[in-house]
């Protein structure tokens, strides 16, 4: 056993926080939620080169995958460096598109590796009847039933409480497929996008306590750094803790779907749960622990603070995967 | 990046559920907390002995079986899932033992080893005293040098196992000087004593259901031989802390222990819960949850130290985590149970054999033996996310 990441995924990781750490995603968040998608394309595309969109495309179709165990890596990479966009969604719609029998589908698939095609999926057994970022992506694919369409067009957008997440309701379209293997294919996609979003939820709850850690050490009150008071530290530890046993579960979660284990999509909503609300308690401690800063847009911590909650709820809120991992038994 | 056994591994696991499917009692022991139960998890720990189960991280040559950490973690899992009696000969299995193999002598080795293998020598621990809890440093009790050993003089208590062990180890002040707050990690001796010598009284005290699970230890100028110092004399405090971190960690309460009590939780959800009652069924989901993360997280230490790392301060991490995990888990539990929640293990209809309520009062202490959860929260926070050191 060897339950660790390996030094090409850890080497991956660093040259994916180095990358975007140069890439000053604050105004490429900021741009996105104002509708300028421009910056946040280019950014896609360099992610694109690094090969983080074909994580989840099969060779054969062009890209570098099924990898969940690199993907898992990558989505936490972006989630701590907020990238905006349609990440869950891309990787998911690729493993949808994948299981279908259809060449029209495939057509997506070398298109979304290569980062060509912006792609975004909306699946209500996902959770929510809207598509995220569907005013930029190229495609959005739809689950509805047994049947997988390509949307037409979609419905006003509806503002987020992240603004760079724009949601709307996919509306028409073309049926891509339709029946049991189009109703198999979404499930697996939906588990794939949970595990994504459990990802990066990990990542931006991590880049909310080393943010928040860092705060704490420079502020001073009291003629003390506030980050000496115990209630203050004790916020931390519980933070650091909670996000320390999200990972455990997570990485099982991608070993328990690259296996085709049948008990996957149980592992995957326990992780999905624990990191999203262990970046969601992240996100409520950065915010106060911060005091009236924490409470300011102009702050670029308010990028990361709002995406919390989100992410905790995309593709599984926290009762629904809980209510998972009863389904699924007993515990392993 | 895997969570595969190797095949060896698996003969090993295969090996211990055999063995525990043969030996395991068939009813529960009597709480090991009370003189029968005590005298009847000694002798289990002789059976444990016998089939060489008692101490399987050990060397061979004292009766282990050379465990890693990996085949340890699987043993626990085994030993748990079988239903297996609690460890009355942990102390000295999993915290004397590895001050011992750290700075102990061959001698020492040889001589103390076995007999707490075999559970003829069960020991208590012998750290707080009236003043010094969380602060352990600034403890009193004294160990003076005589011609050829120690006397040793003062008050320690809420020693676990005391009411009814043999032996006992713990930290005594051999340099006066020490108490200077800068000085008092110094001057303090690691000691084994036996509890029936002359010169000490033991008082059974009553943990919060009355059974007598810890005592207070008084002592009356009692004479130990220098065979009985672990480490260097003055070096007690390093030697305490080398194993503090076991005792936090893993060792003390292994992920196996959850796993079970999580699957047994499960069932009696599955038997007793009203389906519609989702807020009691999330918190069977998060005790579900919280197992498998200490589990897999056990693993990837395995993992690490296997590739030469090493752990430090992220056993607080594991304390913190796993006391409260295995308070939440009994909590649910009892309320469960609804009205037979509030029976007492000792109520002949207490549910599940009384395990549930006794899981429950001892989980209770949980978050305060070993190092209380608010100091493992200060040593989270100045260690391992670099905060300022402050007042506690």
């Amino acid at each position: 056993m060897r339950f660790l990441p390996d030094a090409e995924q850890r080497e991956f990781a660093r040259s994916l926080d180095g990358m975007l750490a140069e890439s000053h995603t604050p105004g490429v968040v900021r741009a996105w939620a104002g509708g300028d998608h421009g910056p946040g394309r280019a950014l896609w595309a360099r992610l694109a080169d690094a090969g983080v969109l074909a994580l989840a495309v099969p060779e054969k179709h062009g890209g570098l995958g099924p990898l969940p165990v690199e993907l898992t890596v990558a989505c936490t990479e972006l989630g701590r460096h907020a990238v905006p966009g349609p990440l869950a969604e891309s990787v998911a719609a690729a493993a949808l598109l994948a299981r279908l029998d259809s060449p029209r589908a495939f057509s997506w698939l070398s298109r979304i590796a290569a980062g060509t095609a912006l792609v975004s999926l909306c699946a209500p057994a996902g959770g929510s009847p809207y598509a995220l970022d569907p005013d930029t992506a190229d495609a959005v694919f739809v689950v509805d039933g047994d049947t997988v369409r390509l949307a037409r067009e979609h419905g006003p957008l509806q503002p987020s409480a992240d603004p760079a997440r724009r949601l709307a309701r996919p509306v028409g379209g073309a049926v891509l497929a339709r029946g049991p293997e189009a109703t198999a294919a979404a499930a697996h996609a939906v588990d794939v996008a949970a595990l994504a979003t459990a990802a990066q939820a990990l990542g931006l709850g991590r880049a909310l306590l080393a943010r928040t850690v860092e705060h704490v050490r420079r502020r001073t009150q009291f003629g003390v750094a506030v980050g000496s008071f115990q209630a203050v530290k004790h916020r931390l530890a519980d933070t650091l803790l909670a996000l320390e046993f999200a990972q455990p579960l997570l990485s099982a979660a991608a070993l328990a779907l690259q296996a085709g284990d049948p008990a996957a999509g149980a592992a995957i909503a326990a992780a999905k749960v624990t990191a999203g609300e262990a970046a969601h308690t992240a996100a409520r401690t950065a915010l106060h622990l911060h005091g009236a800063l924490g409470y300011t847009e102009e702050f670029d911590l308010s990028l990361w603070i709002r995406k919390a909650r989100p992410l905790r709820d995309a593709w599984g809120t926290p009762a629904v995967c809980r209510a998972r991992v009863l389904a699924a038994g007993a515990p392993g | 990046m895997d969570l595969d056994f190797t095949a060896a591994e698996d003969a090993f696991r295969a090996e211990a559920r055999a063995w525990l499917a043969a030996h395991v009692p068939r009813a529960p022991l009597p709480s090991l907390e009370t003189a029968e139960g005590f005298a009847a998890h000694r002798e289990w720990e002789r059976t444990l002995a016998a089939g060489r189960w008692s101490a399987v991280s050990w060397p061979e040559e004292f009766g282990g079986r050379g465990a890693s950490l990996t085949q340890w973690l699987i043993f626990e899992e085994e030993y748990h899932a079988a239903g297996a009696p609690g460890r009355v000969a942990q102390n000295g299995i999993c915290l004397l033992a590895p001050a011992l193999f750290a700075y102990g002598t061959a001698g020492q080795r040889a001589r103390v080893l076995p007999p707490t293998a075999s559970g003829e020598v069960i020991w208590a621990q012998a750290w707080s005293e009236p003043e010094a809890g969380s602060d352990l440093a600034s403890l009193r009790s004294t160990a003076v040098r005589t011609r050829d050993g120690w006397r040793l003089s003062g008050q320690k208590t809420w020693s676990s196992r005391a009411a009814f062990a043999d032996r006992a180890f713990g930290l005594f002040r051999s340099d006066p000087d020490g108490t200077d707050p800068d000085l008092r990690h110094r001057g303090l001796t690691y000691l084994m004593f036996p509890l029936d010598a002359d010169g000490v009284t033991v008082r059974p005290v009553g943990r919060l259901d009355g059974k007598p699970a810890f005592a207070e230890v008084f002592l009356d100028d009692v004479l130990v031989p220098d065979e009985d110092v672990v480490g260097e004399p003055g070096q007690g405090w390093r030697v305490a802390m080398s194993t503090a971190g076991d005792e936090r960690g893993l060792t003390l309460r292994s992920p196996g222990r959850f796993t079970a009590a999580a699957e047994r939780l499960v069932r009696l959800w599955r038997e007793r819960a009203d389906p519609a009652d989702t807020a009691l069924r999330d918190r069977v989901a998060d005790a579900v949850i919280g197992a498998r993360a200490y589990r897999l997280s056990a693993y990837a230490t395995a993992s690490r130290l296997a590739a030469g790392g090493s752990v430090g301060a992220e056993a607080s991490l594991n304390k913190v985590f796993w006391s409260e995990l295995d308070l939440a888990l009994h909590e649910t539990a009892l309320d469960l149970l609804g009205p037979f929640g509030e029976l007492s293990d000792t109520a002949a209809e207490a549910p599940g054999h009384g395990r549930w309520a006794e899981g429950h009062t001892f989980a209770l202490a949980g978050p305060i033996y070993a190092g209380t959860n608010e100091i493992q929260r200060d040593i989270v926070a100045e260690r391992l996310l670099g905060l300022p050191k402050g007042r506690r």
